[in-house]
């Protein structure tokens, strides 16, 4: 068995790669190499990530005590407001496929960029665009409507910046529709000779669903984001209840997309960890056609349960049945991923490299986040359940759990591809532990607290609940300590960092068959790829079972 | 999506059938994230519709049925127009293909005019949505006891979905004064058409949506109109 | 559609081109239909008259998406995902009118028999 030492051992950096093609900011800004533009996302993405964290931090800081001290409400407002606007549209659903995704799927399936580069570098700047806009709203004093924008508070009674925060997340959804188009058309028209879709890698596949989402939920958002800017323009409109109109009609074309967004968030992660298990189990994966249909499946039926968001807002209970009973459906689909990704595990030669670790804490998060979410999609619970700290506690940890989980995972297995360098091992390691620690630590008690009846979203809480969020304050500064390394030792990695050789991981796919970096064009171009075997032929050395 | 150099085929396609098939499948990619855009307004107008069926019909016996009736012929015809210019692009017949874009333009600019024209008349009557809507029924007492706050809300919906629909339409135009310069340019030729034909499926989509808009806004009822 | 010719250029490349007698046969049922649903608005057929205007109104717009936007000539994938665009409209539309349709049953007893 290779050991990342061994495979180094004769690593060079290559001269000849798409980082030193050119080293003039303007050939960064206006390239249309999709591997480019996968690094300026992952920098400003990164930006944004910090700035969420420190909203989040502010939030934490100030539930260390039942009283609201460090904040006042319309400050906390705020705050959690624009955690969640920055986090949701800037970081998770950009996240993995904008930069692990843009920077991968050409070369896995085989090809010298997407189909559109010109529409990738545009998604880019809207991406940026919508950034601006947030930026324009936390200088000009944020928005306290919370990142669902619900009517009529937003529409008519709010007094910040609700309409520049709704540009934002309409430019960031325009960004993030452009790159679910050039996925899409990229892995139907792209693929390399032999690449079948059932020799795709699953991170592939994850992706194309995911691509569905983005072009058939996002618009819908989109409109609804104009209606709502639009009342705020007129001083009426469609969800105003003062001349007729349902403020329920705003949840449900919201949540047609933002519940089907949590799988743009959940589903590429998901592709990642299929990437990792199998390699760091030198196995194939298991159940190979119903990982990926279970991604399709995901997609499909998650755009028929948004009104699990609704039970207690006035929809009709008949409505709230269907809904329910479809939550229930498709947690089948996500079951299975878990399910085959433990059966590829049995039995493997499993090492615990830095990914390997976040890979474990994704699919332990995961379910958790998964399971208290069949929890909250059951109707009658829910009531119980509906904007209290449980729900928080739930969707952190599929998002942070789940998504953030699998990005970290991601960007550690794919690091040296990206950079062609190595990051510290041992570093990565400890990130790892000290994420899943911090992690839980921060939010089990929010279950906790949350199921005895804390609301969400309150700045005060009675006395009874104080130690519990101690904990979860403790456990938040234990995760940003996990957070903070890799903000160091990547980046040190760059100039440091040992050459990372063509596959440090002995891994499989095309992505590695290539130099790391690779050049501009992703292959060499007298000599581009031919498919011969299917994904994942991994073969485990049975002599060195025993032998450990 | 061709490359600025004199090839036809960009250096990441491996043949002109791949560029093609691309181009055309994006294209339509980006048309089913269109449909579901206006989809959400859609869903609006249905869901009210629904709700307050008499209210609607008074609101839009307000729409000036000739207006409208005139920008349907309009816009049909304009997308006849670019139907051929796509074909004269395909056949190589380079003059048609310029006559046929100027006619589609004209027509498109002609639409825009005439829907200015009808918001202005709106603007007039103070059937803007805001705190200063008002409602004079011109339908005579056909139908009395409507509520003028559910007017307003038919007037928010029918101002978000032309207005979107117009924009698309100057958004149409602009892109059509970019292949004219092109096609002055000579940019097209026999096997270089596919800009026109993918420029075609967005007319023709804009066009689909007024379709819905003309039969939804400006005629659920217009009987009264016979007895007046 | 034997007013349709496909023809190979050079490249090998199959691309169906529809043909201008095509598409005047087109825009001459669009504009009949156009004129029917105008007179249709004019008689009063009770709540009939909302489903035979999105009658016509859809029959249009299949016309225009398959001869003017040259589907029924494109490939299967093309064809799936128009179709998929289209669908996911009706999801939307669907479950949304579920709620509100619903809602008038739990207020309004009677409404359920
Ligand atoms: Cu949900």
């Amino acid at each position: 068995m290779h050991t990342i030492a061994e495979a180094q051992r004769s690593a060079v950096f290559p001269e000849v790669n798409y980082l030193s093609a050119r080293h003039t900011v303007a050939s960064w800004l206006f390239t249309v190499d999709h591997k480019r533009i996968a690094m300026l996302y992952l920098v400003t993405i990164s930006i944004m990530f910090a700035l969420g964290g420190s909203f989040a931090a502010l939030i934490r800081l100030e539930l260390l005590t039942p009283a609201g001290d460090l904040l006042d409400s319309d400050t906390y407002n705020k705050v959690f407001t624009l955690h969640g606007v920055i986090m949701i549209f800037f970081f998770l659903i950009p996240s993995v496929p904008a930069t692990i995704g843009n920077f991968l799927i050409p070369l896995m399936i085989g090809c010298k960029d997407l189909a559109f580069p010109r529409i990738n570098l545009l998604s880019y700047y809207l991406y940026l665009l919508g950034a601006t806009f947030a930026i324009i709203v936390l200088v000009r004093g944020g928005v306290d409507t919370g990142w669902t924008f619900y009517t009529p508070y937003s529409s008519t009674y709010a007094q910040t910046e609700v309409f520049y925060a709704t540009m934002a997340a309409f430019a960031a959804g325009f960004s993030s529709i452009l790159t679910g188009l050039n996925f899409i058309v990229t892995i139907h028209k792209m693929r390399a000779p032999g690449m079948s879709w059932f020799r795709m890698p699953l991170f592939v596949w994850a992706h194309y669903a995911t691509s569905l989402i983005q072009i058939l939920g996002t618009p819908v958002v989109a409109i609804t984001l104009v209606l709502l800017a639009t009342e705020r323009i007129w001083g009426v409109g469609i969800f105003n209840p003062n001349i007729g109109g349902d403020p329920v009609l705003f949840q449900h074309l919201f949540w047609f997309y933002s519940h089907p967004a949590v799988y743009v968030m959940i589903l590429p992660g998901m592709g990642v960890i299929s990437e990792v298990i199998t390699c760091f189990s030198r196995k194939r994966i298991f159940g190979y056609t119903f990982v990926a249909f279970s991604s399709l499946a995901i997609a499909v039926i998650g755009f028929l349960v948004w009104g699990h968001h609704m039970y207690v807002s006035g929809q009709s209970v008949f409505a709230g049945i269907v809904f329910s009973f479809i939550t229930f459906l498709v947690a089948v689909p996500s079951a299975i991923k878990v399910f085959n990704w433990t059966a590829t595990l049995y039995k493997g030669e499993i090492t615990f490299e830095a990914p390997m670790i976040y890979a474990f804490g994704f699919m332990g998060l995961f379910l958790v986040g998964g399971l208290t979410g069949i929890l909250l999609g059951s109707m009658g619970a829910d009531v119980h359940f509906h904007d209290t700290y449980f729900v928080v506690a739930h969707f952190h940890y599929v998002m942070v759990g789940g998504m953030v989980m699998a990005f970290m995972c991601g960007l550690h297995f794919w690091w040296p591809k990206m950079t062609g360098r190595m990051y510290n091992e041992t570093l990565g390691q400890i990130s790892g532990i000290l994420v899943f620690v911090g992690f839980n630590l921060t939010f089990m008690p929010q279950f906790l607290v949350g199921y005895l009846g804390m609301p969400r979203r309150y700045h005060v809480y009675s006395e009874e609940w104080q130690m519990l969020n101690v904990m979860s304050t403790l456990g938040a500064t234990i995760l940003g300590l996990g957070y903070i390394l890799p903000a160091i030792y990547f980046p040190w990695s760059l100039f440091k960092g040992a050459p990372a050789g063509d596959n440090p991981w002995d891994a499989k796919g095309l992505e590695w068959e290539t130099t790391s970096p690779p050049p501009t064009f992703n292959f060499d171009e007298e000599n581009m790829p031919v498919v011969t075997e299917e994904a994942y032929a991994y073969v485990i050395e049975r002599n060195t079972l025993g032998a450990r | 999506m061709a490359h600025a150099s004199d090839s036809l085929v960009a250096h990441h396609f491996e043949d002109i059938d791949q560029q093609n098939e691309s181009a055309v499948l994006g294209m339509w990619l980006f048309l089913a994230q269109e449909i579901l855009f206006f989809g959400g307004l859609f869903a609006a107008y249905f869901v009210y519709r629904v709700k307050y069926p008499d209210a609607w019909a008074a609101a839009s016996s307000e729409l000036d049925i000739y207006l409208g009736g005139f920008n349907t012929v309009v816009l049909l015809v304009s997308s006849f127009t670019m139907a051929v210019s796509v074909n004269a692009a395909q056949t190589g017949k380079q003059q048609r293909l310029m006559m046929g874009m100027l006619v589609t333009l004209a027509l498109g600019l002609t639409f825009v005019v005439v829907k200015f024209f009808e918001y202005k008349a709106k603007w007039d009557h103070g059937m803007i949505p805001g705190s200063g809507f008002v409602y004079h029924s011109t339908t005579g007492d056909y139908f009395a006891g409507v509520n003028p706050d559910q007017i307003q809300l038919f007037f928010c919906l029918y101002f978000v979905m032309t207005g979107m629909h117009a924009l698309h339409m100057i958004i149409g135009a602009g892109l059509l004064l970019w292949l004219l310069a092109l096609g002055y340019n000579g940019h097209f030729g026999p096997h270089r058409f596919m800009k026109v034909e993918l420029f075609g499926f967005y007319w023709h989509f804009v066009d689909i949506v007024w379709v819905f808009l003309f039969p939804m806004l400006y005629l659920i009822d217009r009987s009264w109109m016979l007895q007046g | 559609m034997s007013d349709t010719t496909a023809t190979h250029d050079d490249n090998g490349h199959d691309h169906h081109i529809v043909s201008v007698k095509a598409y005047g046969m087109v825009i001459s049922a669009l504009f009949f239909l156009m004129f029917l649903t105008v007179f249709m608005a004019f008689v009063d057929l009770g709540s009939l008259n909302p489903f035979i205007a999105l009658a016509i109104a859809v029959s249009k717009a299949v016309l225009i998406v398959l001869i003017f936007m040259n589907v029924w000539f494109s490939t299967r994938l093309t064809q799936i995902f128009v179709a998929g665009g289209f669908f996911w409209l009706l999801i939307l539309f669907g479950m949304i009118i579920i709620d509100f349709v619903s809602r008038a049953m739990v207020t309004n007893p009677q409404a359920w028999e």
